[in-house]
């Protein structure tokens, strides 16, 4: 028993210093993630409602925004907006990520409100409802129940790419672990602390997904096939 | 003319100046030989990952329980987790584990990448599959095909035209995350541009091109598998 405690990982393992330092990490990993899923979500809608409005000149620039972002690694948009942008290494990771995902939640808007057919509108409009409240009554109900499952996903894919802001430096949980895999310099520690980052990621990520999935159906079979 | 140009403050300083523009010009071959890593770890990470989840995707459909619990644990680690922790996993952890092991920084990416977008393809391959219907499967059995072959000639070919959209998303994503392996100094077209800037600090039109250079990669994949969507709703 006295071996076991005294091999190198359950020293580390016992030290609070690692928790400390993961629990650290894991606090600003969800900081950046959650700020950015609150940002993008704001500049998604915009840009979504920009591409669905259909007005020539407003819809090509959501467009061509959305298609060009989609396209570049999320990596180039962070250190962007660190080394370009001059954002302190937080803010940096937070607003690329943002300018990523808003991207990304631009599309699941405009794809819910695409799924509510127009005949749906033109009825709303002809049994004389406003513009507002045909979006309010009639084509947001079924299109919000299309959004949500993908852009709780969407977390996952923001919690995992925070992970890039160790480039920048940003104490997140994969640069913290980082660190304290130079601190612990055994081998077998620093196998054990990749092993523990690893599970910290997905435990977050895996119940987040469990909710995702939790929510698809649930939704889809409580409203039915109102946008089908 | 060049008075013009004296005159107009950010072409001459800042981030954008024209001479950092120049400066990184007379060096684009670095961002070319960091172009062809990232074509070469993109294209054998494709591969590997298609065969990879196409292997997984069929395994999952199919009616054995160890197969699919395998397939499942597979895809929900591989699924929540950062690929920056796998890349470091086989970057750092790997060559302890088996002491003195080697391992190119190229051969990484393709593990990384390979199978990270084997287990989001192993989805997709599932759903492919799942879409066909029981029936066509139980017929082929019953026609004397085994479980594989009824696989190979019966549902994969119609499953195909269901999974190639979500399979060229597959791709664009994977070509974008190659860029995880500038962390561990991958040589690819990130970490070259990344170098570059870092040693002049010329970011500005260093990450236009680096960007640029990803955009033509994607842009027309993303363009096809458009296309590709369009398609499959028509039919």
């Amino acid at each position: 028993m006295e071996a076991i405690m005294n091999t190198p990982v359950v020293m580390m393992l016992r030290d609070p210093v690692l928790y400390l330092g993961l629990g650290q990490g894991l606090m600003l990993t969800l900081q950046i993630a959650a700020l950015s899923i609150v940002l993008s979500f704001g500049f998604g809608t915009i840009l979504g409602a920009m591409r669905y409005s259909g007005v020539p000149g407003i819809k090509h620039i959501a467009a061509s925004y959305v298609e060009t972002v989609r396209n570049l690694p999320t990596l180039l948009l962070i250190l962007v907006s660190y080394f370009v942008l001059g954002l302190p290494a937080m803010w940096a990771a937070t607003i690329g990520l943002t300018i990523y995902t808003s991207a990304i939640i631009a599309e699941v808007i405009r794809g819910g409100l695409n799924s509510v057919p127009t005949g749906q509108w033109e009825a709303a409009r002809s049994q004389g409802f406003s513009f507002l409240q045909s979006m309010r009554y009639i084509v947001l109900p079924p299109a919000v129940v299309k959004m949500i499952p993908p852009i709780v996903s969407q977390f996952v894919t923001v919690i995992k790419d925070s992970s890039f802001a160790m480039a920048i430096g940003a104490y997140e949980l994969m640069f913290k672990g980082t660190i304290l895999a130079a601190v612990y310099w055994r081998p077998s520690q620093i196998i054990t602390i990749y092993v523990v980052i690893s599970l910290v990621y997905f435990t977050v990520n895996f119940i987040i997904s469990m909710v995702a999935r939790r929510l698809q159906t649930k939704l889809s079979v409580g409203r039915g096939s109102i946008g089908d | 003319m060049s008075d013009l140009i004296a005159n107009i403050g950010f072409l001459q300083q800042g981030p954008f100046a024209i001479p950092r523009w120049e400066a990184l010009f007379s060096n684009i071959d670095l961002l070319w030989q960091g172009t062809i890593v990232t074509l070469t770890v993109a294209s054998l990470g494709l591969a590997l990952a298609l065969v990879l989840g196409t292997v997984l995707g069929v395994m999952a459909a199919s009616h054995w329980r160890v197969p699919r619990a395998f397939t499942r644990a597979y895809v929900e680690f591989y699924q929540n987790t950062p690929l920056l922790i796998q890349v470091f996993m086989i970057f750092n952890a790997l060559p302890m584990v088996f002491s003195g092991l080697f391992i190119p920084v190229i051969t990484i990416g393709i593990l990384g990448v390979g199978m990270y977008h084997g287990a989001y393809i192993s989805e997709v391959v599932r759903a492919g599959i799942q879409s066909i219907g029981r029936g066509q499967l139980e017929a082929a059995l019953s026609q004397g095909f085994t479980y594989v072959g009824a696989m190979r000639y019966i549902i994969i070919p119609q499953a195909m035209r269901i999974v190639l959209p979500p399979l060229t998303n597959q791709a664009v994503s994977l070509i974008k995350n190659t860029s995880v392996i500038a962390i561990i100094a991958g040589g690819d077209l990130m970490y070259a541009g990344d170098a570059f800037a870092g040693r002049f600090g010329h970011y500005g039109p260093t990450y236009v091109i680096v960007g640029l250079g990803y955009f033509l990669m994607c842009f027309p994949l993303a363009m096809l598998a458009r296309r590709l969507e369009d398609r499959t709703r028509v039919l």
